[in-house]
């Protein structure tokens, strides 16, 4: 008796779980039963379970009956011939879907040679098995699983050429390759998707060595020659919008330079972009604080006989300008208007982004790293045949991360530049490596990808062979630039007067709680006062009542609000520890202060 | 920092004695106890060190570091420890309920030796009336649970039916037990029970102990520098202390609530000590053990463990500024307001809230120094 779940509620037993299960996929294929259907019969907790609910991963197979793929040579040929389609095929049962579940209960074969009676199903491909991205990371199958993962997900944050229509896109943070290329070593998933319709990367000449230390810790070296060249070069895009907005009582936004006595007016220097309509013109080169989009609102809370006037001096300025550390080119304006039909501006600033110290780059294993050193090309070290490496990347990245396949990519890519041809890196289907060293060799290069280098600044020999070979490698979108940031004086909170958060608003470090202990610890006390400074008063106390007093600027005078007639001692405290009394009181708490002479 | 050597350093009589054992003339003798005077007075914790923040980060850095959370015995089917971060945590935050409580037993001779040590460790191994038994049912018509006995099984833990129906009379409270042909039978006294109190019966009468000690679900003979001793899922200090071939003086509880139950405070202290210790090493750190010692001294203080958390040590605290900065804020400051507690600000956390010198190291100085009389008050006096 084995009972059965429907979509994991129990239904009912049969008596022949076997039988059961062959008659229900029997059935489906047959097309008696829906393709999205799955039956898993587990033998050890002798139960069927039978799902059909939506969200279960699937992945196609072909059938296999007694040894023989259901998928024939005929198929093939109508499928050229476009006389058969993928949904046909599913349809004919030749090949189904299977889900997790299912997948547990058959016996597939990787390639139709290694085919038995006993097989069910037969691998479409191996690539079959990955995602698209997975896909592109060559001789997948030699990698560490952990890297395979780490690569496929930094493809996703490369430079590259994301849509031939860029120009007259508005897009948030665009990044931009600007000579990306192909790769040499590409398995069938770069065809599939016609990558070389849109590239993200560069073939590049990467040696692995040491140079002055400056590549430790996954760091690269880079030839400055080639960054001249073009290497990893991009542009950052980034759009900028303004509308015209309407508010309650006729009163809308305007579009143009603002009057020099609106309320908020900076100064001339920064609306010298502006056009007539207020808005900058293409090609600007704008920096911190210039406008881009002039504007002025009616004011917020109208009052009296404000909202009739019609003078500038009532209306608030409310421009689009560039932020703190912000630059860039104005590359594109667009006058049009929204769904509601408010006029809409919008800017796209564009800037050129060349490969300095801190960017990140990787090759396709998840071995990324940040620019260490930019060295002249005339520093960099040299093949004898005159190969100049473009990357000097780190030995020391390799044995813990396990990634054989940026090894093997590296004599691959070597082979395919040397020869002019691309490089099959299909998972568990590429090219040999034992053949492409043969092809190496007789190109007249050692078969192991080494090769006699020469020190760049002394022309001397090094002791050891380098590895030194073609690979592509890939500029992701992190950026120095993007991320720089220091502050010593700068805005605060308007409630606790405590420094800003964050790199856009010009924000401090938090030296948080862990950090404070490390100053307890070492007994820095005093120090430790002086950094949390940051948000200290002066507080006149009350004497009577020990609640904080107010001072009163005009008569220079403090005084108690609870006890007029109380002395009132000034104490330094911190501006957030005044809050937090404020808020034992709203609590019915009171936070009496009795203060007593320090010395 | 230079000190002066102090005249009354006491330094401890073991260094004593050893220097005296080393027989050294009058003068050098004189001169090795004045540094060792001057090497012991400088290794000791000068005032205004925060003693305690320093033993939390030397505790609490290397734990950060710390991988794998069991550890199994190789070989034994489900014998595993609660170790690294999760045991210390267990430890340090006083919980009553281990994860895996465990006794590590030492035997006496001659059974440190290995004699009898398999019969030893089955006869403290609890056993089920479920583990020698075939079938436990429930006869609806006469309503009693009817126990069908494994004799072979039985018989393995070396014991008869007739044993076996008498300690399950001593142990049955409100049952009426009687012994027959192929089973035992249980049967209610009182006559008027449901169906369901039967079953909840019959789930009670599953986990009779009829053999061995309460705790002890599984016991393991090993053998450990040249003597045999049995290591014990579960733990009953309590009842394995007093045993003839128990070696009392060394053997020992993972629970430390048990060890200040049978043994006193102080000896709930060393455990603790010990309890971390132990996973700190297996785990290849390095932390110096007084820092336990003083975690250990703040827990056993009270004379009672208690645990580092907001019920614990932490309620201890003096300031509520302090108490309610650490978990539960609001309670704390509520308590603190209908009391009309008074803080006064003699601790580190108050101080950083307020902005004002923590009073360690070079806050806890005041320097206070007499104004020289002006001249016109020299004159007056």
């Amino acid at each position: 008796m084995t009972d059965v779940y429907l979509g994991g509620k129990f239904v009912g037993t049969v008596d022949e779980p076997k039988q059961f299960v062959d008659n229900l996929k029997d059935k489906r294929r047959a097309g008696m039963l829906s393709k999205n259907v799955n039956v898993y019969y587990n033998d050890k907790l002798d139960e069927i379970h039978v799902e059909a609910f939506k969200g279960r991963l699937r992945r196609p197979l072909i059938v296999v009956k007694d040894g023989v793929p259901l998928f024939t040579e005929e198929h093939r040929k109508k499928l050229e011939k476009n006389e058969l389609s993928w949904s046909d095929l599913v349809k004919q049962g030749v090949i189904e879907y299977l889900d997790a579940a299912e997948e547990e209960d058959v016996y597939f074969a990787f390639f139709e040679n290694e085919l038995t009676k006993e097989h069910t199903h037969l691998e479409i491909a191996p690539l079959a098995m990955f995602g698209l991205t997975t896909s592109l990371v060559p001789f997948t199958n030699y990698n560490s699983a952990q890297k395979v993962n780490t690569g496929s997900k930094n493809q996703k944050q490369a430079l590259g050429f994301y849509a031939s229509n860029y120009a007259v896109r508005i897009d948030m943070d665009v990044n931009l390759l600007h000579y990306p290329q192909m790769p040499v070593v590409k398995s069938l998933m770069h065809d599939i998707m016609e990558y070389e319709k849109h590239p993200s990367g560069q073939n590049i000449v990467v040696a692995v060595m040491s140079y002055k230390g400056y590549n430790m810790e996954d760091a690269i070296v880079i030839n400055q020659g080639s960054i001249e060249r073009g290497l990893g070069r991009g542009s950052y895009y980034r759009p900028m919008n303004a509308e015209e907005l309407r508010y309650s009582g006729g009163l809308v936004d305007e579009i143009s330079i603002p009057d020099k006595d609106v309320k908020g007016y900076k100064s001339e220097h920064d609306y010298r972009f502006l056009e007539d309509d207020g808005v900058i013109y293409p090609e600007a080169q704008v920096a911190e604080g210039d406008v881009v989009i002039g504007k002025t609102s009616p004011p917020r809370f109208l009052s009296g006989m404000e909202q009739y006037s019609l003078s500038s001096e009532t209306r608030r300025e409310s421009s689009v300008a560039m932020q703190h550390g912000e630059s860039g080119i104005v590359d594109t304006v667009i006058l049009t208007e929204n769904a509601e039909g408010n006029k809409l501006i919008q800017v796209k600033l564009r800037s050129n982004r060349t490969p300095e110290v801190g960017d990140k780059f990787t090759s396709r294993h998840g071995q990324k790293g940040v620019i260490g050193l930019i060295v002249p090309h005339a520093d960099m070290p040299f093949t004898a045949s005159g190969i100049v490496p473009d990357i000097l990347f780190s030995p020391h990245g390799i044995p813990t991360r396990m990634t054989m396949a940026h090894l093997i990519e590296l004599v691959a890519g070597k082979t395919g530049a040397l020869a002019g041809r691309y490089i099959d890196s299909s998972v568990f289907d590429s090219e040999s490596e034992e053949k492409l060293r043969q092809e190496l060799l007789g190109m007249g290069f050692r078969d192991n990808g080494f090769e006699t280098m020469y020190h760049g600044e002394t022309g001397e020999p090094f002791n050891v062979r380098i590895y030194i070979g073609s690979m592509y490698y890939l500029r992701l979108k992190h950026m120095v630039s993007n991320k720089i940031h220091s502050r010593a004086r700068g805005p605060i909170q308007l409630l606790t007067r405590q420094p800003t958060e964050g790199r856009a608003k010009e924000g401090g470090l938090r030296l948080g709680e862990m950090e404070k202990d490390t100053y307890v610890a070492h007994g820095a006390s005093m120090l430790l006062k002086e950094r949390f400074d940051s948000d200290k008063t002066t507080v006149p106390v009350c004497d009577n009542c020990g609640l904080i007093a107010v001072y009163d600027e005009y008569k220079k005078r403090a005084y108690c609000m609870v006890c007029p007639d109380a002395e009132t001692n000034f104490v330094e405290i911190s501006y957030s520890f005044k809050l937090i009394l404020d808020e034992f009181k709203n609590l019915c708490i009171y936070p009496k202060l009795k203060l007593i002479n320090k010395y | 920092m230079t000190t002066k050597p102090k005249d009354d350093v006491a330094v401890p009589g073991s260094l004593l004695s050893e220097v005296k054992e080393a027989n050294l003339s009058d003068l050098k003798e004189k001169n090795v106890l004045k540094a060792l005077a001057d090497e012991y007075d400088k290794m000791k914790i000068k005032p205004g060190e925060s003693v305690g923040l320093v033993a939390a980060e030397s505790i609490g850095e290397p734990s950060t570091q710390m991988t794998l959370n069991t550890f199994h015995f190789a070989g034994v089917a489900e014998m595993n420890i609660t170790t690294g971060l999760p045991r210390i945590i267990e430890v340090l935050d006083g919980r009553k309920n281990l994860a895996t409580p465990m006794m590590d037993i030492y035997l006496k001779k001659p059974y440190s030796q290995g004699q009898d040590i398999k019969k030893i460790a089955l006869s403290i191994k609890e056993t089920h009336l479920q583990d020698v038994s075939t079938e436990i049912s429930i006869n609806l018509a006469d309503s009693r649970i009817e126990v069908f006995v494994d004799d072979a099984k039985l018989s393995e833990i070396g014991m008869s039916k007739q044993v076996l129906f008498s300690t399950l009379k001593g142990e049955v409270k409100g049952l009426s037990v009687d012994l027959r042909k192929d089973f035992i039978s249980f049967k209610v006294k009182n006559k008027e029970e449901g169906i369901n109190a039967i079953f909840k019966m019959k789930e009670k009468i599953k986990t009779l102990v009829i053999k061995g000690i309460k705790g002890i679900s599984q016991v393991l003979p090993v053998k450990r520098n040249n003597e045999f001793i049995i290591i014990t899922a579960g733990s009953n200090l309590k009842k394995i202390l007093p045993m003839p071939f128990v070696d009392e003086t060394r053997t020992v509880s993972n629970n430390i609530f048990e060890i200040e139950d049978v043994l006193g405070i102080e000896a709930a202290r060393q455990a603790i000590i010990e309890e971390v210790y132990k996973v700190i090493e297996n785990q290849g750190l390095n932390v110096d053990i007084r820092h336990l010692m003083l975690v250990a001294d703040t827990m056993c203080a009270s004379g009672k463990i208690q645990g580092v958390t907001r019920y614990g040590t932490v309620k201890e605290k003096v300031s509520v500024l302090a108490r309610a900065s650490f978990e539960t804020p609001i309670k704390h400051l509520i308590e603190a307001s209908l009391y009309g507690e008074t803080d006064h600000l003699k601790s580190v956390v108050e101080n950083v809230m307020l902005n004002q010198p923590v009073p360690v190291g070079t806050g806890m100085i005041k320097l206070v120094t007499k104004e020289e009389d002006t001249k016109e008050e020299k004159k007056a006096k």
